[in-house]
């Protein structure tokens, strides 16, 4: 058993900086490489990719960063864990297999797929037997909207992932799964965690949470002293070197800008944050009130004294649907009297689609430069400010009223307030709204499938 | 005396939904019970009033220094469904920065904030 393993985070987001998973494969010893690649509605994207295309539907970029890594973790026998694989699990490690034929690795990667998360075609099925997938915010039965879903997954958790690592599976390539699992798995499959040490689990499942987000741990996004963070140009993304008795170290590669610094980790740890005492994952339920830190050097944080309790009797599901339409429009109005500027190309804005009796679910008008962050705490703007964005949304289940809208924003510019200028992005889109129904699920309904294949 | 929370705390606030979480991180160990006292639930709802539409929970973590606020039916619907700027929360965080609340001359004084 190795004394330590360090898991790096290779990604925080679907959209985060191409070059960090790269870094952290180059930038000293690694022994593990997350990323994340599912944001809530990026399931639905990847099944309308599929449906137009069945050879489609995972997270394509996921591919051609293995040909730029997998030589070198076949070299340092770094392994990648990884929810790239969106709702064609068997796609992308197709793709990535093909990659590393192409690099001359062939017989030398195995690549784990694991796939049970897509309950989708059994939908109909459960809500026939009486599973009604009742909405976890609201408490209405899925059934309200069974005809506009778009995507159905269960958030799997570590236990299949780890299956895959024991299996020898350099890479594991999921399918929707809990971020922190991507980072628990490693650390169950290394040191031997049973799927009943709460604690541990707890403890790799905070290490998850901490560094799930990427440079957010690391002097990114850091309100404290955020001048302070040196050279964030150059951000290293944070790891997390783990021990078999489940304390853990945060830090980052040496070289690298941004920092590890316990006002760093704290933020991250409360960062999305329901109840902290119940922090519930489909291993374990981790308790956030039981983290203890401190320094043990510059830039590493000692994470320790984490405890759990037993894992619930069911997974969360993701699902979508859709929801409607939405487009936003904007246009800037200059000084003098910018926001009072604003305000009247609103009314007037207004004025012209309550006479065209267009009906939305929603219309928001926000005042960028003035209020849009914090509301009404922001107070007036200084009558001198010297420009205000005026940004109007609107939401609506029929499509032409927002289309209508959108024709509507331009025309201001030689029919309203004076002034006024930023309008040259061209008609704002008429955007599909895909929203989010979480549901429970009994894991009883649910058979997570583990297959390893071979370059 | 009065004094803003900028001064005492930092935070970080993010989305679950249609609810805001706010996290509130004392900069010193000793402003904590400062912050358990001051920064009630109730208050933090008085707050937000005109943004943060559903009830406020506030939960403790002595650990961390830290308070972990819910601010329910504050995104406009949240995630793809609402309009706003900051459908995620992400400015929730210095929005409740703005807070002040009271503290004692004595206290003030002690942690250099008077």
């Amino acid at each position: 058993m190795k004394e330590k393993i360090r898991i790096a985070a290779g990604q925080g987001f679907w959209g985060d900086l191409p070059d960090a998973p790269v870094r952290q494969v180059e930038g000293g010893p690694i022994d593990y490489l997350m990323l994340d690649y599912l944001a809530e509605v990026t399931m639905s994207i990847m099944q309308k990719q599929r449906s137009r295309d069945p050879s489609a539907g995972y997270a394509k970029d996921f591919v051609p960063l293995m040909k730029q890594i997998l030589p070198a973790c076949v070299e340092r026998n770094i392994r990648v864990t990884a929810n790239a694989g969106g709702v064609n699990v068997e796609g992308c490690a197709s793709a990535v297999r093909e990659v590393a034929r192409e690099l001359g690795l062939a017989g030398k990667v195995r690549i784990g797929i694991v796939t049970g998360d897509d309950i989708m075609p059994s939908i109909e099925g459960m809500l026939a037997r009486g599973i009604e997938l009742r909405n976890m915010d609201t408490d209405e039965p899925l059934s309200t909207v069974r005809d506009r879903i778009q995507s159905a997954n269960v958030y799997l958790g570590a236990a299949p992932m780890v299956e895959a690592l024991d299996r020898g599976a350099q890479i594991v390539i999921t399918g929707r799964a809990t971020d922190t699992g991507l980072t628990l798995a490693p650390l169950m499959h290394e040191f031997g965690w049973a799927a009943d040490d709460w604690n541990k689990l707890s403890a790799g499942t905070i290490a998850g949470h901490i560094i799930e987000c990427g440079a957010q741990a690391s002097g990114g996004n850091c309100q404290y002293e955020w001048r302070s963070v040196p050279n964030l140009a150059n951000v290293g993304f944070p790891i997390v070197e783990a021990s078999p008795d489940g304390t853990f170290v945060i830090t980052k590669h040496e070289r690298t800008g941004g920092w590890v610094i316990i006002p760093s980790v704290k933020e991250q740890l409360v960062y999305e944050m329901g109840d902290p005492h119940e922090y519930i994952t489909p291993d374990c339920v981790a308790d956030f009130t039981t983290v203890q830190l401190e320094y043990e050097g510059r830039d590493r944080v000692r994470v320790f004294g984490i405890e759990g309790r037993p894992a619930t009797e069911f997974f969360k599901v993701s699902i979508s649907y859709s929801a409607g339409y939405k487009a936003v429009g904007t246009l800037v109005y200059s000084w003098p009297e910018a926001y009072d500027k604003a305000q009247a190309a609103d009314r007037i804005l207004r004025g012209r689609l309550d006479r065209m009796g267009l009906k939305f679910d929603q219309i928001l008008t926000e005042f960028v430069g003035a209020s849009a962050s914090h509301g009404p705490l922001a107070g007036l703007p200084s009558p001198d400010i010297p420009e205000v964005q005026l940004r109007v949304g609107v939401r609506s289940e029929d499509r032409s009223a927002v289309e209508r809208f959108t024709k509507e924003i331009a025309p201001l510019v030689l029919t309203g307030p004076p002034g006024v200028t930023g309008f040259a992005g061209g008609r704002p889109k008429v955007e599909e709204i895909v929203a989010y129904w979480p549901a429970l699920i009994p894991k009883s309904e649910i058979v997570p499938r583990v297959e390893i294949i071979e370059a | 005396m009065f004094v803003q929370l900028v001064k005492l705390a930092h935070a970080r606030s993010g989305d679950k939904g249609d609810t805001a979480n706010v996290g509130l991180i004392a900069l010193k160990d000793e402003i904590y019970p400062l912050l358990v006292r001051e920064v009630t639930a109730d208050r933090v709802k008085h707050h937000f009033k005109g943004i943060c539409k559903g009830e406020v929970e506030r939960f403790e973590l002595p650990n961390l220094g830290a308070l972990n606020f819910l601010l329910h039916e504050s995104l406009g619907g949240g995630g793809t469904l609402s309009l706003m700027t900051d459908a995620q929360g992400k400015t929730f965080s210095t929005a409740l920065l703005r807070m002040e609340i009271e503290l004692s001359e004595d206290e003030a004084q002690s942690l250099e904030v008077g």
